[in-house]
């Protein structure tokens, strides 16, 4: 191919060079990508699908659905690497926080149907386990519910908690790490690093599981700003 | 840049003008001109890329800087009089741009780009350091530096500057524009463009006979063009307009700034003036050289070239033709064209293959500011197919590289994105 396009090159040439003069003198003849939000957020698609609905990669997160607020607030601290994960401080280091917003806002809109529940392998009394801690929490241990503040179905509330289903036990597990081990922060009060603090190993796969094993509910949006009130004060979400 | 932005700054800005109307004399009205030129020079001079830490105090120092020879820790420039420079004196600012030599550390380490800030003048000198006289103090101690013996020796510093510091401001050349000359003192100076884009050898030096020809940017594993050559990044062929797109908006119908540029049109060029930008530009036109090309130097077999030409095609036609084009002509200025795009063909692959595992976005610019972006394809793509599409690319449509192996691919996983 490269041979055989050498030899023509110096006719390539005079038709590139005539072409260029017709576009410049019609002024509009050059391809140009829509100019939508859409289109430039698809640099996101291989990870997180073009609508945000996530990919087959278990550690990369559906976007969609989930509260513009939380998602700004994600790549903002990915921005200036407050949280850290290179692929993603790399892309957004030099972009401006209007440009942010108007991504998150976009995926925040988005209604990509859901993914099937995963499957789980562990035991019933696992996931029991999961489902006590998730929806009870367990006072002994100080350990609020997870539905006292990602909301009842858990699709979270505007602007800033976001939605723990749709979500894969891979990605849910590695994120309940990072708080623990601090790589992933948020603002203070950083309550979702004080709560990942009490949990054990057993617990955080428990959790995972159950909750990447919970269907699509009815309603995919996160609830309205205020609908409840959390247990403790948030960073991420000032009252 | 982002300190810039932030109330304490604003606060700082509104009260140097308030004093200037307060006193309503001529003299304070020059002192504020003076550190607004200051400020922009600054900007020029990239300053607050490694003077002000990531979520850090704006010039407060603190970011660590990687280099083969153990970590920098870059200082603080705010006037605090006990860690910041507010004791110093306008002529050791000068002496310190000028030679290298800080009142409180001594011989600086050449991170700090005195070899190109040497060129700068007295008088521009004076503006940078009355401008960071006038941001607020920040009591922050200076990290101490982390390198590996020998070089925490500062000794050291003497002979690296008898090899490569040459000490002295810019000499006007009366053969050329007052143009040409202008952009010729901010890309030599200020601007310290020969920091990446001059190859820096074993010693951590660039020398000057060998100034603007290009080379892999130690500890970040970019290559940065040789600003020399056509075949690389040499601009001699670009018409002005477009350089001046490049520099300002990071974005043009030749190519996109990436990597560490992108850094540099994100927090410097996109402020500067398009006057300045424009003589920048007709300098960098002018270096440009139409060299031969170098032989092509890959290792791969024909036979392997071949079939890696073949999945290439295929990996090409899914998943970028629909924005680079079928014949990489791209969408310009929004996205490159690959076909005849000098980046592409460099004698080093470093680049396509990085842009192809990474993706990345241009800066935002006032100009664009909200770009349009490439998706990484390091965890969609084989190594072989990383290889595939980069040497589809190197050798279709007229562009003239060589082949890369998977290797080379697998080589450049691991490199730093941050």
């Amino acid at each position: 191919m490269a041979f055989s396009i050498k030899h023509i090159r110096p006719v390539l040439g005079c038709v590139l060079a005539a072409c260029v003069l017709s576009i410049d003198a019609a002024g509009q003849s050059v391809p140009t990508p829509p100019n939508t939000i859409a289109a430039r957020a698809l640099a996101c698609s291989n990870c997180h699908g073009k609508l945000g609905e996530g990919t087959q990669d278990v550690y990369f997160p559906r976007l969609a659905g989930k509260p513009s607020g939380y998602l700004l607030n994600q790549l903002e601290a990915f921005r200036v690497g407050r949280r850290k994960y290179p692929p993603m401080n790399y892309l957004l280091e030099f972009q401006r926080p209007e440009f942010l917003r108007e991504l998150a806002e976009y995926f925040a809109a988005q209604r990509p149907p859901f993914p099937p529940a995963e499957p789980s392998t562990l035991s019933n009394d696992m996931l029991k386990h999961g489902e006590t801690l998730v929806t009870h929490g367990d006072y002994q241990r100080n350990i609020p519910a997870c539905t006292s503040c990602h909301g009842p179905t858990l699709t979270g509330m505007d602007p800033g908690i976001p939605g723990l289903i749709g979500l894969r036990s891979k990605y849910i597990s590695a994120q309940i790490g990072a708080f623990r081990y601090g790589t992933r922060t948020a603002p203070e009060p950083d309550c979702m690093q004080l709560v990942a603090a009490r949990l054990n190993e057993q617990d955080v796969t428990a959790v995972a599981a159950w909750l990447a094993s919970r269907p699509a509910p009815a309603n995919l949006s996160p609830a309205a700003k205020g609908s409840y009130a959390l247990p403790f004060a948030c960073g991420s979400e000032p009252q | 840049m982002r300190g810039l932005r932030s109330p304490a700054f604003f606060f700082a800005a509104c009260a140097i003008l308030c004093v200037a109307n307060a006193q309503a004399q001529p003299n304070s009205a020059t002192t504020s001109n003076v550190v607004s030129r200051g400020e922009y020079l600054a900007r020029a001079g990239d300053c607050i890329a490694c003077h002000t830490a990531p979520e850090g105090k704006l010039f407060a120092g603190g970011r660590a800087m990687p280099t083969p020879f153990g970590t920098l820790y870059s200082t603080n420039i705010t006037p605090d009089p006990q860690f910041g420079i507010g004791n110093w004196t306008a002529d050791q600012f000068y002496s310190m741009m000028h030679t290298g030599h800080s009142p409180d550390q001594g011989l600086l380490y050449p991170a700090m780009p005195f070899a190109s800030y040497t060129k700068v003048t007295r008088e521009d000198s004076d503006a940078i350091f009355a401008y960071l006289k006038s941001v607020p103090p920040v009591r922050q101690q200076n990290r101490p530096n982390d390198l590996r013996f020998p070089y925490n020796n500062r000794a050291l510093i003497i002979g690296w500057r008898t090899l490569f510091f040459n000490e002295g401001e810019y000499k006007y050349n009366p053969q050329q524009s007052a143009e040409w000359n202008r952009g010729a003192y901010l890309v030599e100076g200020l601007g310290h463009c020969g920091m990446c884009h001059t190859p820096i050898n074993a010693l951590g030096g660039s020398s000057e006979s060998e100034a603007f020809q290009g080379g892999l940017i130690p500890m970040q594993n970019w290559y940065a063009p040789s600003l020399t050559s056509n075949k690389e990044a040499g601009l001699g062929d670009w018409s002005i307009e477009d350089i001046v797109d490049l520099l300002r908006t990071g974005i043009s119908a030749r190519g996109a700034v990436y990597g560490p540029m992108a850094e540099v049109v994100y927090n410097s060029l996109q402020y500067l003036s398009p006057e300045d930008i424009r003589a920048m530009a007709v300098y960098l036109k002018s270096i440009g050289q139409n060299t031969p090309p170098p032989p092509a130097t890959s290792t791969v077999p024909t036979t392997e070239g071949s079939l890696l030409l073949s999945l290439g095609k295929t990996v090409y036609d899914q998943r970028c033709a629909s924005c680079h084009g079928k014949n990489g002509e791209g969408k310009p200025p929004n996205y490159p064209p690959l076909a005849q795009n000098q980046s592409i063909q460099m004698e080093s692959a470093v680049n396509p293959i990085r842009m192809v595992l990474n993706g990345g976005y241009p800066p935002g610019t006032d100009q664009n500011p909200r770009p349009y972006g490439m998706p990484p394809f390091a965890q969609n793509l084989s190594d072989n197919e990383v290889a595939a599409v980069v040497t589809y690319i190197r050798v279709s449509w007229g562009n003239r590289g060589a082949p890369v192996s998977a290797a080379d691919a697998n080589k450049l996983r691991p490199a730093p994105l941050d």
